[in-house]
């Protein structure tokens, strides 16, 4: 067993050499250093989680390890041969499959096509589809994973695409297998599924990269836990032996507190949607008789699958989407819907779900942004002329109360990170004292320095007396700042469940279009 | 080889890199020059001396100049907003259409009175030239780029068709041209014996007016948000298809300005040759500017100095001055080469 030719004269040991092997990985973008001497390895038949916040430096040791970069310094080794550098190609032939965040399913083309896309040369006469059929059934057989061959991708559910990638990246027979933020859009039962799988595989001699940013599966479905910072390796440790204290800290560099919520005292009506029905521009996702009653005082969370109308529902209490039917009204009145400068005067904030695309203008300044939803407010502009010195001070305040760094006023927003402009559109919000507040997803993808901070805020506002709609896909975060949980399933809405009677369990379940447990209790 | 896009730009490249646009530039044009069998160094004497050597250059540059910089602010106000507004050429006809119609005649005022009518006349007629794809754009999703590419030419058949016609002038010897313009509707000229006249002035107070509506006002911010992200504009409560129709309103008007001070100005009537492509030429000048109103004051007079060179080169030394055309479309193909390049560096890999 130690007689494995090996390339790597350092490597000659007396055991076979690791699957995945990353020495010394630098890479500078700039004054930047993404990748800072990063070392670790894979052993053949283990799962390794590679944890870190956004900006830590993941994304970039995967682009090096799949040659889509080249390290400034130091090299990967796949079962001891060392990869090219900057030849994706390279990669592939040497066993490295990737399931990525974003599906890259060609959706009008059936499972077979998608799996075979890509293997075959292009000047064969035929393609060996029986081959291809077999090799689908050896997969089903001995990892489980069962897919209908003929099916069109487009009509398959989000879990199962899921399960097709994964097809697809075994179907090359690759040696390390990296998924990308596998659960991001699966339900705690469903994710559970995938470790089950996951761990069928690793047992037949796969070795698998997790990367992730969820503490607690990644001690659940992980054998070792290599923790990034910064670009440095800030931990590397057995699963086993850790905590999610100790891994969130290795994260940030500092412990972190949790939000804490005062007691439930709600108030008033202050956002009601009634019956209403809807579809999106695209015509998938359509909302049936969604009722809603949001009360001052209190935080509702809608929790569901991504794809199951949150995000319209979001739309339409921000009157940017129209419903087809149904009345929406803010503190007792009806309003227009479609109209998001109206909804705006009626004392609504808003944080939108996709803050590069919808919540800032890029190519503006910091400054503009944080008055551009109130350019005919006296206190920023004149007769339709700006005033400047007003603007500037206003940004200058809310860089400083919303602790965004690294801006001033005159700061192009693109420029920022992802959490410093959710800062900024916070502050937006915050500033005007909304009384109603609708936050789509107003934490996903921010580090967790900075999702403390955002939660912390909207605890805040809550207890000012603030009636706030948050839509999540984030579970615990949802359990641990609402006082009401409503899920959204295919379009309908449940009625919502105080949080204290729910748990991830629970709403695993009822996001998966079950009933509720314990309903009958009330 | 690719492209990655940079997170600053150094100062020296935001300099070097225009430098080396112009360099390129003059490059081609100092081989075509020599390919023409002309001596390349007298030939760029003699261009430089068309278009600055005298007092009477100068006069002729700026005289050049005017409708185009009328015809960049147009079209740098209109990209701001992402409306792809190609019909400057148009516009710049429906301004000249409406000085003739009322300037030939027609309205007996003093001049006072005449020439603001006229020009807020040509004004009107190019919004409206640009209003209504700019409707069909928001209402419907009709592509603007095609609609007002065409209508150039929906305006053009016009303009003849009513110099063969109602607006024909009898004294032409069948000419298609109009009346000549009456003399209380005559732009004053500002040096004596030369032919710029006060639409340079006016040319300049409108990029001024430009740049103080897209930096100091509501309105410019509202037109900047909705070109960079229309989504964002949209979600922080911004009437999208409100702001789009006063961009169109500001960016017909200018280019119908561009006509007015050709006819009221330059020419004295409307002749179906009035513009050598001027509405054209502003796409040029305001991408060359990179559609900064200032720019755009600078660029124009850059493209007229070219032209009118070119012209005096030909004369001279016998080289076609339709080298200018190639001078004005390398200058732009470098400077988004160097545009590029300030946006993005190479990397080997």
């Amino acid at each position: 067993m130690d007689d494995a030719p090996s390339e790597d004269s350092a490597g000659a040991g007396t055991q076979a050499p690791p699957a995945l092997r990353v020495v010394g990985v630098t890479r500078r973008f700039g004054p930047l250093v993404a990748n800072d001497a990063i070392s670790f390895e894979v052993a053949r038949g283990e799962i390794l989680a590679l944890l870190g916040e956004n900006g830590a430096g993941k994304t970039t040791l995967m682009n090096i390890v799949f040659g889509h970069y080249v390290a400034d310094e130091g090299h990967v080794e796949v079962a001891g041969r060392r990869l090219a550098g900057g030849d994706p190609r390279a990669a592939l032939e040497a066993g490295v499959g990737m399931v990525h965040q974003h599906f890259t399913l060609a959706e009008n083309l059936s499972v077979l096509d998608n799996v075979m896309l890509g293997t075959e040369r292009l000047w064969r006469p035929r393609s060996d589809r029986r081959g291809a059929r077999a090799r689908l059934a050896e997969i089903a057989r001995d990892a489980g994973l069962e897919v209908d061959p003929g099916a069109l991708v487009g009509q398959l559910g989000v879990g199962e695409r899921q399960r097709v990638e994964i097809v697809k990246a075994l179907y090359r027979r690759p040696r390390v297998l990296i998924l990308d933020e596998p659960t991001a859009v699966l339900t705690p039962q469903e994710a559970e599924g995938l470790f089950a799988t996951l761990r069928r595989l690793v047992a037949d001699g796969l070795s698998i990269v997790l990367i992730s940013h969820k503490l607690g599966e990644v001690l659940a479905a992980a054998d070792r836990v290599v923790v990034l910072r910064q670009g440095k390796v800030a931990l590397s440790c057995a699963a086993a032996g850790a905590s999610r204290e100790d891994l969130a800290a290795a994260m940030v560099g500092h412990a972190v507190a949790q939000p804490r919520l005062s007691p439930a005292r709600p108030g008033p009506v202050a956002l009601c949607l009634h019956r209403i029905d809807a579809r999106s521009d695209d015509g998938r996702v359509a909302l049936h008789q969604v009722d809603l009653e949001l009360r001052h005082r209190e935080i509702l969370g809608i929790a569901g699958v991504s794809g199951n109308g949150q995000s319209l529902l979001a739309d339409i209490a921000c009157g940017m989407a129209k419903p087809r039917a149904g009345l929406v009204s803010l503190d007792g009145e009806v309003r227009a819907p479609g109209s998001p400068h109206r909804f705006l005067e009626a004392g609504l904030g808003r944080i939108p779900e996709d803050r590069h695309a919808a919540g800032v203008v890029g190519d503006m300044t910091v400054a503009e942004n944080a008055i551009v939803e109130r350019l005919s407010d006296p206190r920023f502009s004149r007769m339709g002329f700006l005033r400047k010195a007003a603007i500037r001070m206003h940004a200058e305040l809310l860089v400083a109360d919303f602790d965004i760094r690294g801006a001033g006023p005159a700061t192009r927003t693109r420029l920022l990170s992802g959490g410093n402009i959710q800062k900024l559109i916070l502050g937006r919000v915050l500033s005007e004292h909304p009384t109603i507040i609708v936050a789509n997803q107003p934490t996903r993808g921010l580090d967790i320095g900075a999702v403390a901070y955002v939660q912390g805020r909207l605890a805040a506002a809550r207890a000012l007396g603030a009636a706030i709609l948050l839509v999540s896909e984030d579970l615990d975060e949802l359990l641990a700042l609402c006082d009401r949980i409503a899920v959204m399933y295919r379009g309908r809405l449940s009625a919502p469940l105080p949080a204290a009677s729910l748990d991830a369990r629970k709403l695993g379940l009822m996001m998966a279009g079950g009933a509720p447990e314990g309903t009958h209790a009330a | 080889m690719r492209l990655e896009p940079r997170e600053s730009v150094p100062a020296w490249l935001s300099l070097l890199a225009p430098a080396c646009a112009l360099v390129a530039t003059f490059g081609a044009a100092a081989a075509l020059i020599a390919a023409a069998g002309a001596p390349v160094r007298q030939g760029f004497e003699v261009m430089l001396a068309g278009a600055l050597g005298s007092g009477f250059a100068i006069n002729e540059m700026l005289t050049r100049a005017t409708p185009l910089i009328l015809t960049g602010l147009a079209v740098s106000v209109a990209f701001r907003a992402r409306l792809w507004n190609i019909g400057a050429e148009g516009q710049l006809y429906m301004g000249a259409l409406a000085a003739t119609a009322l300037g030939t005649g027609l309205i007996d005022l003093p001049a006072f009175l005449l020439l603001p009518l006229l020009v807020v006349a040509g004004a009107i007629a190019g919004a409206a030239m640009l209003a209504w794809p700019a409707l069909l754009k928001t209402r419907l999703g009709v592509d603007e780029v095609v609609v007002t590419l065409l209508s150039n030419f929906l305006v053009a058949l016009l303009v003849a068709m009513l110099l063969e016609g109602p607006l024909k002038d009898p004294m032409g010897l069948g000419w298609p041209q109009s009346e000549p313009v009456v003399a209380a509707g005559e732009l004053p000229k500002l040096v004596p014996g030369m032919r710029l006249h006060a639409g340079f002035v006016l040319a300049l107070a409108l990029a001024l007016a430009a740049w103080l509506v897209m930096s100091r006002t509501t309105l410019g911010l509202r037109i900047r948000a909705v070109g960079h992200n229309a989504v964002a504009a949209r979600f922080a409560g911004i009437g999208v298809g409100r702001t789009i129709l006063w961009t169109a309103l500001l960016s017909g008007g200018l280019a119908g300005i561009a006509g007015v001070g050709e006819v009221a100005g330059l020419k004295g009537n409307l002749t179906t040759d009035l513009s050598p492509g001027f509405g054209y030429a502003g796409i040029v000048v305001a991408t060359l500017a990179r559609l900064h109103p200032g720019g755009v004051v600078l660029s124009a007079i850059f493209v007229a100095g070219i032209f009118v060179g070119a012209d005096a080169m030909s004369r001279g030394v016998g080289v076609p001055s339709y080298v200018a055309d190639v001078i004005v479309a390398s200058a732009l193909l470098s400077m988004l080469v160097a545009l590029l390049f300030l946006r993005y560096r190479v990397s080997r890999r």
